[in-house]
């Protein structure tokens, strides 16, 4: 559970004020018509955002939800706080310009897995190893939905699409791991369609002070439906999704579980042939990334094993803590900044 | 016997070395002495674009220029009438830009067989006769340095290293210079190094006496002070002046300044000041690319701080979609750029004027914006206190065209009194402004047509903007093809009535009956006005005028056009004001353009003008 600090309920929101109104979901939906198609996973995890807003407990109105472009980064017209819809792969650039700058602003990043990870994967990282206050919802549906079609940097390699009849060429990035590989010092997935996983999730992105990216599989069924079946369906996903829960063994349904391996890396075994006493303890919280990494090589094409859930949250100071520390710092040894003084120099000379 | 001392009206000198010579500091030294004089002046510094060349060879040199006189000036000037050359390449280097009758002092102890092979000299030029139409002082500086120094506790590099001040000290006494401001520099700049300190001392006294006995130098020279506007003076270069403009605007309209910047020259070194003055509330993020520095400026406007953006043109290519971006949701947004040499990488560290139709239309669609230009390095203060004015008042993302020649060049500014600086109100929308209490984010300021800066943080406010086409009023997403032509409309209305709140053209035009105007605009201002008063010198008569807003352009442009029979425009560039002034105007100006990434020479456009004017009689 969040800790009670400052009088505010989210770690990551000190410096935001309280309200002193109790939001209900209805408060967070604008009066635009949302456009999606129908059954695209953006609904799911719209309504989920609104359900959970009301609990950060913060003015509405110091809210603010920035997008890139893409079907995903259309969200912020849907709510009712503030918002950018901006341009392609820089919301997490001009996310940080505003984080900066408002430290008493709760500000969320919505993107997609082109948007995050192809045009603006250098302010994705960039954000990240800073640790700029900012919560980051990559919605990954593998593929570029607004623009009808194309891979997309975590299409699998071979996908057959619009602009790769043949199959792609491209390897598929991970996201989690390229989130750690950036230092990122919270890092998590979901799924569009377990609404209180991903609640869980969006709490625990919040309560975390810094940069949190989240990463949730979507579904386009319009352009790649069902690409994360395997992980939704009842019948396979209690067998293949590994649950991340800090301080629980890590186990994948009730005959498999994971161990150390060779290297650091990290094995999946039969239950049958280990003990669960020897089965890998999550710990969330390792300053060190290197366990956290081994975690996201468990991906693997086929979906056989797919962790979910928070893979780790560390706590480190933030850029914009840190950036106004500087200027208190600079006040407290050289006093507040005198106007005439720094015009004049000192080098002057008067003339009569 | 006291020597001889020869009165001048001005003087325009050139150090020249090697990168590691410190050519720069004694330049800078020489000016901070000529300034507390009371001379006018002006300067201008020419680095190498390589960090580290190899030492004496001609890419390694580098040189400073200072222009100073008894009357009002404006130029570093065209050429130097004394050079000061350290070694083979910087005799070299700089030997073509010298008018016959010119000095050269050398420092004869570089001349050595290796370091003139470096350069491609067969012969000593300083021996063969090559030299025979200047005024050759040969001195060996670096071994009269040594010389002086032998009683103290320093190695032998660091006694040859003080030479700059050896050579300071002897052109400070050839100009009757002030010296009690280097004494002072040397005491601060090497306070915790005193063996280094009363070495560097002793040099630059050993250079002054050294032209007080030695026969070599028979006359020194006095430059009196000018005539300048009473008041208090410092010297300040173009970067500097943008900076504390925008220091000073952030003071004066309340708003902390946020700078999202990346690394470029000639810009950098707005970056690197700023980042001085967190005393000042300035936040300054050093970006990872250019899109991020202009986004996360972007984005701090937004939240209601003043955005801004320092780069140089390859940096202004990576900004355009954000600056539509600006244009789009209406913020107020400043870009900087410090114009070089281009296309692409080009010249770095030189000058041009090649930007402007980038910063008019380099953008997708039709998207208007205010261009301004400072017209010199101290200039650049007013102008950017002027740009943030223009984007807070209006809404607008704003662009400054400063060049590389005002960002280095330097000249004697007085200080302005608070009470002298403009006021800057901004305010923020606090309540609904609809009908029925809705907020209406497009609705707007009927005189400016400003839309409201409503900033996150105020409740009852909340409200999405983004780059997808507004409704009118409402700012809701809107395709309908009305509202998209009327926004486009509005969009340029807005900024075409930034003309009724800017100062008219001045034109310059003593007796009000010339027929020929020279038009420019930026950084060439001070070589057409020096131009211009050359030709009036000779009785002919030219009007000039020069434009620091680009766009609108100010109220009465058309009108001054039509007043003069010929418009010559020279620019440093292919035409580009040209391009735009006849395509408004219908006016079929004089374009004159040179692209060396220098500065014009004034004696050159003097030459333009002249042959403007015969023509025209
Ligand atoms: C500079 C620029 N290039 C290209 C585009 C076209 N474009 C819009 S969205 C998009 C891809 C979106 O994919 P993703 O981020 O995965 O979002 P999704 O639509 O799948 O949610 C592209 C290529 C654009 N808007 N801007
Ligand atoms: S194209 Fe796909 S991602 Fe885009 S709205 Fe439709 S279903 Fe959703
Ligand atoms: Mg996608």
């Amino acid at each position: 559970m969040p800790s009670e600090k400052n009088g505010a309920v989210f770690r990551g929101l000190k410096l935001v004020p309280r309200s002193d109104t109790t939001y209900k979901m209805k408060d967070f939906k604008s009066d635009q018509e949302v456009r999606w198609c129908p059954g695209c996973g953006d609904y799911a995890i719209l309504s989920a955002f609104q359900g959970f807003l009301p609990e950060l407990g913060v003015p509405r109105e110091n809210i603010v939800v920035i997008s890139g472009i893409g079907c995903s980064s259309r969200f912020p017209y849907y709510l009712s706080t503030y918002g950018m819809h901006s341009i392609h792969g820089r919301a997490p650039a001009i996310a940080t310009g505003l984080a900066a700058s408002r430290s008493d602003l709760s500000v969320w990043v919505v993107t997609g897995d082109g948007d995050a990870l192809s045009i603006g994967g250098n302010h994705l990282i960039h954000a990240m190893r800073r640790n700029v206050n900012l919560n980051i919802l990559m919605f990954n549906n593998r593929i570029y939905g607004l623009t009808k079609g194309q891979y997309s940097p975590t299409s699998e390699a071979g996908k057959i699409t619009k602009s790769s009849p043949m199959g792609s060429l491209d390897n598929p990035f991970n996201p989690v791991a390229l989130a750690l590989g950036a230092g990122a010092t919270f890092v998590a997935r979901t799924v569009d369609s377990d609404r209180k996983h991903l609640t869980e999730v969006l709490r625990a992105a919040a309560d975390h002070p810094g940069t949190s990216f989240v990463e949730i599989y979507q579904n386009c069924p319009i352009f790649n439906d069902d690409a994360f079946a395997l992980v939704k369906e009842p019948g396979e996903r209690d067998n293949r999704v590994l649950r991340l829960e800090h301080g629980q063994p890590l186990k994948i349904g009730e005959d498999r579980g994971v161990v150390f391996g060779e290297y650091g890396r990290l094995t999946v075994v039969d239950l049958a042939d280990v003990s669960e006493d020897q089965l890998v303890v999550h710990d969330a919280h390792r300053a060190d990334p290197s366990y956290a990494f081994a975690l996201a090589q468990l991906d693997e094409p086929a979906f056989e094993h797919v962790p979910i859930g928070v893979f780790r949250d560390v706590e480190a100071p933030t850029y914009e803590e840190a950036m106004a520390e500087q200027i208190e710092q600079a006040r407290a040894t050289q006093g507040e900044g005198d106007l005439m003084e720094l015009l004049a120099g000192s080098d002057t000379w008067t003339i009569k | 016997m006291p020597k001889e001392i020869q009165q001048l009206d001005r003087v325009i000198i050139r150090f020249a070395g090697d990168s590691g010579d410190g050519m720069q500091l004694t330049g800078d030294r020489f000016t901070q002495e000529t300034a507390s004089f009371g001379n006018d002046l002006s300067t201008l510094p020419n680095f190498p674009a390589e960090i580290r060349a190899p030492a004496g060879t001609l890419p390694g040199v580098s040189s400073f220029q200072l222009h100073f006189a008894d009357h009002d000036i404006m130029t570093p000037g065209d050429a130097p009438d004394v050079l000061v050359a350290m070694n083979p390449a910087a005799l070299k280097a700089n030997l073509e830009d010298l008018p016959k009758g010119a000095t050269i002092i050398v420092n004869t102890d570089e001349f050595t067989k290796r370091a003139l092979a470096k350069v491609g000299y067969t012969t000593n030029p300083l021996e063969d006769g090559s030299l025979a139409d200047y005024k050759v002082s040969p001195v060996p500086l670096t071994s009269l340095t040594v010389k002086a120094l032998e009683s103290f506790d320093i190695s032998k590099k660091d006694a040859e290293r003080a030479k700059n001040m050896f050579a300071l000290g002897l052109l400070s006494w050839m100009y009757n210079r002030p010296t009690e401001g280097t004494l002072k520099f040397l005491q601060t700049k090497f306070a915790k190094k005193p063996e280094i300190m009363n070495a560097n001392i002793a040099a630059f006294k050993a250079g002054w006496n050294f032209g007080e006995t030695t026969e070599d130098f028979a006359v020194s020279y006095e430059v009196k002070p000018a005539a300048l506007p009473a008041g208090r003076y410092r010297n300040i270069t173009g970067n500097l002046a943008l900076s504390y403009g925008l220091i000073a605007a952030s003071k004066l309209s309340g708003l902390p300044l946020f700078l999202g910047s990346y690394p470029i020259t000639p810009a950098s070194d707005i970056l690197h000041e700023l980042s001085k003055h967190k005393r000042f509330g300035v936040r300054t993020f050093q970006a990872e690319d250019e899109i991020a520095g202009v986004g996360a400026a972007l984005g701090a406007s937004f939240g209601g701080a003043l955005g801004v953006t320092t780069t140089s043109g390859p940096g202004m290519a990576l900004k355009a979609e954000t600056i539509g971006l600006a244009v789009m949701t209406e913020l107020p947004l400043v870009i900087i750029d410090v114009q070089r040499g281009g296309p692409s990488t080009g010249l770095p560290t030189k000058t041009e004027q090649a930007d402007l139709l980038m910063a008019m239309f380099g953008r997708n669609g039709e998207s208007p914006l205010p261009v301004l230009a400072p017209r010199s390095p101290s200039d650049c203060f007013a102008i950017a206190i002027e740009a943030v004015r223009i984007a807070t008042k209006y809404r607008t993302p704003v662009i400054v065209l400063s060049d590389g020649y005002l960002a280095n060049g330097s000249e004697p500014w007085r200080i302005p009194e608070l009470s002298e600086l403009p006021k800057l109100e901004v305010a923020f929308a606090r309540e609904p402004n609809g009908e029925n209490g809705e907020f209406l984010p497009y609705l707007r300021d009927p005189e400016t047509l400003a839309r409201p800066w409503a900033v996150p943080g105020t409740p009852g406010l909340e409200h999405r903007v983004g780059g997808i086409e507004k409704s009118d009023r409402t700012g809701e997403i809107s395709y309908a093809p009305a509202n998209h032509d009327l926004m486009v409309r509005t969009r340029q209305a807005k900024i075409d009535g930034i003309a009724r709140d800017i100062e008219p053209l001045e034109v310059d035009d003593p007796t009000g009956d010339a027929t020929v105007l020279a038009l420019g605009w930026g950084g060439t201002y001070g070589s057409i006005a020096t131009a211009v008063r050359q030709v009036r010198r000779t009785g002919a008569k030219i009007a000039h005028a020069h434009l620091r807003h680009l766009n609108p352009f100010p109220a009465n442009l058309g009108e001054v056009l039509k007043r003069y029979e010929r418009v010559v425009v020279p620019e440093i560039n292919m035409g580009q004001l040209a391009l735009l002034l006849r395509g408004r105007f219908l006016v079929d100006v004089i374009s004159y353009t040179k692209v060396r990434g220098l500065p014009f020479k004034s004696d050159e456009l003097a030459g333009v003008f002249q042959e403007v004017i015969d023509r025209a009689e």
